[in-house]
């Protein structure tokens, strides 16, 4: 681990931060540290704000007021994108040009490449791990847009882990996803954890989840209502109604496990 | 027949194999960028700046080369600032690209609609010995540019708040798509002509997309299908007097789709029926 983690420079810091999208305030002033080794659950209704929280953490949303760092550095300076790891709530389809699974895992390893260099033999063995990681190997070489939504989440899960980086921030990692593979991820999690790498991830249903997060935090409404231990979490489950709306746009059906 | 005896016909058919080449290249990118229509709005742009040659008396092709990459950057600049205007502010450009290239040329001594004719659909007989020059340096410049970029387009088409959160320079890629975009266009002016540039472009992708599993494979197939449509097309062209190569040169790539389009269903089907498990 870097001078960094040690110094202990939280890994983000928000302060005050609001967001506005199509005139809409989405973040209303929020206020979070996460610092080094945390794993770190976001949770909340939909609609709430948690993927637009998670996003402005890593400069992908402008703040309109506020303020944000990236280990201790504002995003927009910020330089040393090869130790984060940001897991999009679901695949892009684009145009439709196909890609292999490996491709796309591959493509996590880009912050640590040089233009013009081939990959090397650590980026081949980064991705095979990662494909390994998420039980993706024997079929790295079939197109992602011929696999449902929650093998395609195993596929992000994939690029993310195959760019090795400090920390992962996830946006709903465990959305159509079946028990095996929530298992599975439990434990790359805490596999992360113990390697002292740090984790945000957002989740309706923490299920395996829960015994690997170290802090939960609720988002309602733009606000976080609640920061505490992972025991808040159970609590707050009760109130939510997982995969209400928003998730019919994620194909959750039809995910049969690989032969 | 033995058309390589002409150096006119030498000197086209070299243009349509890197025509055939570079644009389906390029257009791997655009196509997953959903800029499908990228390649036709440079090409009405181009069409000001091939005009623009003859009135100043300057080579078409340069002219046509720096107000194409001008007009590329300011549809790629439109288009990262807004959705909904940014539609009507790029037809807007393709319809003043068309009407200020009729405009110039009928201005330049001894130009004539039909001048512009080569330029909109292609010609054969047409392409100097600096034609050849030009295309080649151009076409050189956009195969290292995708060679070079290749990795950091990829992420960007795929999606471009990941290619964000490695810190890729968004901005400057997209720049760099849109500006290499202009270049293919001037490069495949002489031959497939500029209303049907964008169909080399996109075309032999969309063929290629419906066998390949892969994005590199999707892109060698599709260069495969660029080289053979421009290659044949021009031949076609050249035995009869009156069909320009553009137009060969699409209806062979068309032709191609189709054909890639039933295989494809039916190497799908056969995959779907021996593995279990995974979905089509
Ligand atoms: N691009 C956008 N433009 C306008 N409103 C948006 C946009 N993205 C999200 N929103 C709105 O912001 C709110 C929070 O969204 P989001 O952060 O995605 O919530 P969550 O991830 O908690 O479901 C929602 O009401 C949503 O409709
Ligand atoms: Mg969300």
């Amino acid at each position: 681990m870097s001078g960094a983690l040690r110094t202990g420079t939280p890994v983000f810091r928000m302060t005050g931060g609001r967001v506005s999208l199509d005139t809409r305030e989405v973040l209303r002033g929020v206020d979070l540290t996460v610092e080094p080794g945390e794993v770190v659950a976001v949770l909340g209704p939909n609609g709430s704000g948690k993927s637009t929280l998670v996003r402005s953490l890593l400069g992908l949303v402008p703040l309109t007021a506020g303020s944000v760092e990236l280990y201790g550095v504002p995003p927009r300076r910020f330089r040393d994108w090869k130790r984060v790891g940001y897991v999009p709530q679901r695949l892009t389809a684009g145009g439709g040009v196909p890609a292999t699974i490996r491709e796309v895992v591959a493509s996590g390893r880009i912050a640590r490449q040089k233009r013009l260099r081939p990959a090397s033999a650590a980026d081949r063995a980064a991705v095979d791990r990662a494909l390994r990681a998420v039980s993706l190997a024997d079929r790295a070489g079939d197109p992602v847009h011929a696999l449902s939504g929650g093998q395609q989440q195993r596929v992000l899960i994939a690029r993310a882990l195959a760019g090795e980086p400090d920390v992962y921030v996830m946006d709903e990692p465990t959305a159509g996803v079946d028990a095996a593979t929530q298992q599975a991820l439990a434990g790359t999690l805490r596999t992360l954890a113990a390697e002292g790498r740090t984790v945000v991830l957002v989740a309706h249903e923490l299920g395996p989840l829960a015994s690997v997060i170290t802090r939960a935090v609720v988002v309602t409404d733009g606000l976080i209502t609640q920061d505490g231990p992972p025991s808040i979490a159970a609590a707050v489950q009760e109130h939510c109604h997982p995969h209400a709306d928003e998730d019919v746009r994620v194909p959750l059906s039809g995910w049969k496990p690989t032969p | 027949m033995d058309l390589l005896q002409y150096d006119f016909m030498r000197r086209a058919l070299l243009a349509a194999l890197l025509v055939g080449l570079v644009a389906p290249a390029v257009g791997t990118f655009i196509v997953q960028r959903r800029l499908a229509l990228l390649g036709d709005g440079i090409g009405h742009v181009a069409l000001t700046g091939v005009a623009l040659g003859f009135l100043t008396g300057t080579a078409p092709t340069l002219t046509a080369v720096i107000v194409a990459v001008g007009g590329a950057i300011a549809i790629e600049l439109v288009r990262e600032r807004g959705r909904t205007s940014g539609d009507v502010a790029l037809a807007l450009l393709f319809y003043g690209g068309i009407a200020g290239g009729v405009l110039l040329i009928g201005l330049a001594p001894g130009g004539s609609n039909a001048t512009l004719l080569g330029y909109l659909f292609g010609s054969v007989s047409s392409v100097s010995a600096e034609d050849v020059w030009v295309v080649a340096g151009l076409a050189s410049a956009v195969l290292i540019i995708v060679a070079a970029f290749g990795r950091e387009l990829f992420v960007l088409c795929q999606d471009e708040e990941v290619a964000r959160s490695y810190g890729l320079p968004v901005r400057m890629l997209s720049l760099l798509i849109a500006v290499t975009a202009a270049l293919t266009v001037v490069v495949a002016m002489r031959v497939v002509g500029l209303l049907l540039v964008s169909a080399l472009m996109v075309v032999p992708v969309a063929a290629s997309q419906q066998i390949a599993r892969g994005f590199r494979t999707t892109m060698f197939l599709a260069m495969a299908i660029g080289v053979v449509s421009a290659v044949g097309g021009l031949q076609v062209a050249a035995g009869q007097d009156n069909v320009a190569p553009g137009a060969a040169i699409v209806l062979i790539a068309l032709a191609a789709f189709v054909v890639a389009l039933v295989f494809g269903r039916f190497v799908r089907r056969s995959r779907t029926t021996d593995t279990t498990g995974a979905k089509a």
